[in-house]
């Protein structure tokens, strides 16, 4: 039994979640691949936004993934970082806009 | 300060073709499955040639640049150079054998052959289709060469040029200072000549090489974005964009070692295997002759010095095409390069 969290070989074993339940994971991987092909929006744009969600979702897997995967397709350093800075920015303000719901409540039940 | 020499120059360890192999063969730390077995299992062992059409042309490997992918470890340091002997033996082979249509001429620099006008007059005079592999930069590193886009012109090349991406960054990082830039303007003075415009004919052709330890993205969407962005940023068109994968050999290889990447670049392209690409790799349909007139499967088994194994007919002067038709290709690890994704060759990607 492994003793840490996140591998970075697990990455590439990805497909073998299909092992405990085949046809689910068949169909999240259909989905997935059709989700990322060029469409409306090009694959080279997916893949940008899927870097920033990476970051929002702070998944070690998919920041890997799409840090590739964006810089493959051709995006430079600076746009990728700025995706991600749109992630944080986001993070941050859905952090702080809650705060008017703890200002609500404090409200709500101060004399 | 940059190092401009070549790895023969530095006497590196990987200047050497059996180092090269021996860590192609054998892996820093793991091995991987043999490229021969992989074709076995597709019934394409041992790989043939189909109809020899190309007769790719290594005219020297002296080069004007270093860059950092280079499979020849070409650089200013090189000295070797096909002479106008050896171009006359190509001349004989070619009067003599006309199935080979296309003359693919590279280097290094090719322009930096002295005999070069010589050799693409003659060739065009046996009518055969020319091809040049220019750096672009070549062309405006000494007045004498500033007249090749006119050159190329009036013997109608085709030229195909490397371009690693349409911005400065990319491009300098794998190519070298200022080589985007000289790029820039090697293509617009190729426009003004007619190259890359409707209706001249006059083919221009890009390729693009990623700038670092990835695969290329997919061809078609890679080069209406090089049309779009060229033509926006810098008024510069061209025909069509070759997506090729850097192949483990040579200065890359040597790159993938010390940054840590051979592995995982390695793991990538068997991953990647393709058994149609495997059907179009194009040593089956091309023949590469070095500058000193030995003969070879392909330009990537030239610099891992793996001659065609037909025995008769190694070298310009004992051409025997029959023998060479019925050949074994000699393949080994760095073919995975030819066969990843929409798989690659000198002309991009050989799949749909
Ligand atoms: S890749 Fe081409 S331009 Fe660059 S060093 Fe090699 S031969 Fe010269
Ligand atoms: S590296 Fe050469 S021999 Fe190997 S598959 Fe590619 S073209 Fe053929």
């Amino acid at each position: 039994m492994a003793n840490h969290y996140y591998d970075a070989a697990d990455l590439q074993k990805f497909t073998a979640i299909g092992e405990y339940q085949q046809e689910l994971a068949d169909k999240f991987f259909g989905w997935y691949g059709e989700v990322f092909k060029d469409s409306a929006l090009t694959a080279k744009e997916k893949s940008l936004i899927a870097l920033a969600v990476s970051h929002a979702v702070q998944c070690p897997y998919c920041i890997d993934a799409y840090s590739a995967d964006a810089f493959e397709k051709g995006w430079s350093e600076t746009q990728m970082m700025e995706a991600v800075h749109v992630a944080a920015a986001i993070k941050g303000g859905a952090a702080l806009v809650h705060g008017v719901q703890m200002m609500n409540k404090t409200k709500a039940i101060s004399m | 300060m940059k190092c401009m020499k070549s790895l023969k120059a530095l006497h590196h360890q990987l200047a050497s073709s059996t180092a090269q192999i021996a860590v192609l063969e054998n892996g820093t730390d793991h091995t991987l499955p043999l490229f021969s077995d992989k074709l076995r299992a597709e019934e394409l062992y041992p790989l043939r040639p189909s109809e020899i059409t190309i007769f790719q042309v290594n005219v020297g490997k002296m080069c004007n640049q270093v860059c950092k992918h280079c499979h020849v470890d070409a650089g200013p340091d090189r000295k070797e150079i096909m002479t106008r002997e050896t171009m006359q033996l190509c001349l004989d082979v070619l009067a003599a054998n006309p199935s080979l249509q296309t003359v693919d001429l590279t280097g290094g620099a090719p322009e930096l052959n002295p005999d070069f006008r010589w050799f693409v007059e003659n060739i065009r005079q046996l009518g055969r289709h020319v091809i040049v592999r220019c750096n672009l930069t070549i062309i405006l590193s000494n007045k004498r060469f500033f007249d090749l886009p006119q050159f190329f012109r009036e013997h109608r090349i085709e030229v195909v040029s490397s371009l690693p991406y349409f911005t400065q960054d990319r491009t300098d990082r794998q190519r070298g200072d200022g080589v985007f830039d000289a790029s820039i303007r090697a293509l617009q003075l190729l426009n003004e000549a007619g190259y890359g415009m409707p209706d001249t004919g006059l083919q221009l052709n890009l390729v693009y090489n990623p700038a670092g330890a990835f695969l290329p993205p997919a061809q078609e969407t890679l080069e209406k974005e090089y049309k779009t962005e060229l033509l926006k940023r810098f008024g510069i068109s061209f025909n069509q964009l070759y997506a090729i994968t850097n192949m483990p050999i040579s200065r890359y290889l040597d790159y993938l070692v010390v940054s840590g990447n051979y592995e995982q670049y390695m793991d990538k392209l068997v991953r990647a295997f393709n058994p149609a690409a495997a059907h179009s790799v194009m040593c089956r349909n091309t023949i590469s002759v070095g500058w000193d007139g030995q003969l070879y499967d392909c330009d990537f088994n030239q610099m891992l010095d793996l001659e065609v194994a037909c025995e008769n007919s190694r070298h310009l002067s004992t051409w025997n095409m029959a023998a060479l038709q019925h050949r074994e290709i000699v393949v080994n690890q760095h073919c995975y390069g030819c066969t990843a994704g929409a798989g690659s060759s000198c002309g991009g990607t050989v799949t749909k």
